[in-house]
């Protein structure tokens, strides 16, 4: 299935310099793809780039970026 | 480690110590997996527990009591204080501990009750046989084995991970989070016997901003703010930044704590066949004052009790389980959180000036007994208009 040009290349990316690994956004991740691996924030392929977990962030440590960007 | 316990306990925090040391005690092998390196820490928690509640589970011990509290202040978004003192002056309602060896005691009584202990062992995976959770794979130091239970009990904290991989929907509304930041500052002007709470919606949108002393001149300073309310450039951090450098600009911090808190109703079912929820895990968090220290201890114990009988019946079925889901809900715990949610339903709708009318109304309090709901019952009882407002709520508050 061809996603919608402007749904293509979103990714969630993870500010590792600022994520305090709390698993605050894990709480509230709708898919379930977020997990604190100990001092480790992991990303699932299941993440829809929803951005919900970027707003919760009490650091601002993770942002809904353009794949091309990375 | 083993490779088969009658309880297996994913978590070593309060709800979890409590689960491992009540199954011991009941002559059940238990097992303890924490996935952090140590217990206790990195703390995510402000660390306050009222007196009494503290005492049902466990002697205050000097080696992991912060601080004891003799009042609570509560700052209107106006700045009007109140202040919330004890009946008898001076004396002791409440502590600030320190849970990084607080969290350890309980661990510790645990593995003295016959509780086996692992930390840096996280839980991968559940095992599942017919949709029956049957135990957990554990990652430990490169190597993966298969844990077996009778009974696993989630004690997993505010992620809650491991019900969710069992098919159980663990989200928090966004709404529904508490997005918190806290300091440990030092060299702080503070009274050392009193926590202190900052209400408005330009402190705390939808929240509060606490300063709990752990000391002469020491607290935790944090916010929890909803999720909702938070964004780019208006995070909790950004709003404990504001705080802090206005009203302690010489402080120094010596520990940066960032975390979420729950502030849902419970799961709507906490057990599962082969599986009980407990602690944050099951949004057990007190939605009103985000307190869950007590709650975790109290379900994570009750969920030990629960899982002894129905081994001994050899019937850990969901359904035998339940016995464990109807008695926290039918428990004053379980009461208080639906009353309290209710009241923090209400109270996060109300404008700051309706707040203030609210606080001004009530300057002084002197309470017999320090909880919450007495402190609710004063001030309905200081605004009688409250009671229309309230509707149903207010029955259940006389």
């Amino acid at each position: 299935m061809k996603k919608k040009a402007n749904m293509i290349d979103r990714m969630l990316n993870v500010r590792r310099d600022i994520c305090g690994y709390c698993g605050c956004c894990v709480s509230v991740c709708p898919e379930g793809a977020l997990e604190l691996i100990d001092a480790y924030l992991s990303v699932e392929n299941n993440c829809t780039s929803c951005g919900i977990c970027a707003k919760v962030c009490p650091l601002g440590a993770l942002e809904v970026v353009d794949e091309k960007q990375v | 480690m083993k490779s088969r316990y009658d309880v297996l306990v994913i978590g070593g925090g309060p709800a979890g110590a409590l689960a491992g040391k009540t199954a011991a005690e009941k002559g059940l092998s238990a097992l303890i997996v924490e996935k952090r390196p140590a217990i206790g820490a990195p703390v995510r928690c402000a660390e306050g527990i009222g007196k009494e509640a503290l005492h049902e589970f466990i002697d205050p011990d000097p080696r992991w009591i912060s601080a004891e509290m003799t009042g609570a202040t509560i700052v209107a978004p106006d700045g009007f204080v109140m202040k919330l003192g004890s009946a008898m002056a001076g004396s002791k309602v409440g502590y600030v501990l320190d849970r990084k060896i607080f969290d350890r005691e309980l661990v510790w009584k645990a593995t003295e009750a016959g509780c086996d202990s692992m930390v840096k062992s996280r839980a991968a995976a559940p095992i599942l046989e017919n949709g029956v959770v049957k135990g957990a794979r554990i990652d430990y130091a490169g190597k993966t084995t298969d844990v077996r239970a009778d009974v696993v009990i989630a004690a997993d904290g505010v992620e809650s991970k491991f019900s969710r991989w069992c098919g159980i929907d663990t989200t928090v509304p966004v709404r529904e989070i508490m997005s918190s930041v806290q300091y440990v500052m030092t060299d702080i002007d503070i009274d050392e016997y009193s926590t202190v709470f900052y209400l408005g919606n330009e402190v705390a949108p939808e929240g509060y901003l606490w300063v709990f002393p752990k000391g002469k001149r020491s607290a935790n300073v944090g916010i929890g703010i909803s999720g909702k309310k938070s964004g780019s450039g208006h995070r909790a951090k950004d709003y404990l930044d504001r705080f802090v450098k206005k009203t302690f600009p010489e402080g120094k911090t010596i520990e940066y704590i960032p975390g979420g808190v729950s502030v849902c109703r419970p799961l709507g079912c906490t057990v599962a066949d082969g599986l009980i929820i407990a602690g944050d895990a099951a949004r057990v968090v007190d939605p009103l004052t985000g307190g869950g220290i007590y709650n975790a201890m109290y379900t994570g114990r009750l969920a030990a009790e629960v899982a002894a009988v129905c081994i001994g019946k050899g019937d850990v079925s969901k359904k035998s389980l339940m016995m464990y889901d109807r008695s926290w809900r039918e428990s004053k715990l379980g009461k208080s959180i639906e009353r309290n949610y209710l009241i923090k339903e209400y109270l996060i709708k109300q404008p700051d000036t309706k707040l203030n009318d609210i606080i001004h109304s009530v300057s002084a309090i002197n309470l017999k007994e320090f909880t919450t709901m007495n402190l609710i019952k004063e001030i309905i009882r200081a605004n009688p208009k409250l009671v229309l407002e309230l509707g149903a709520l207010a029955a259940s508050l006389r």
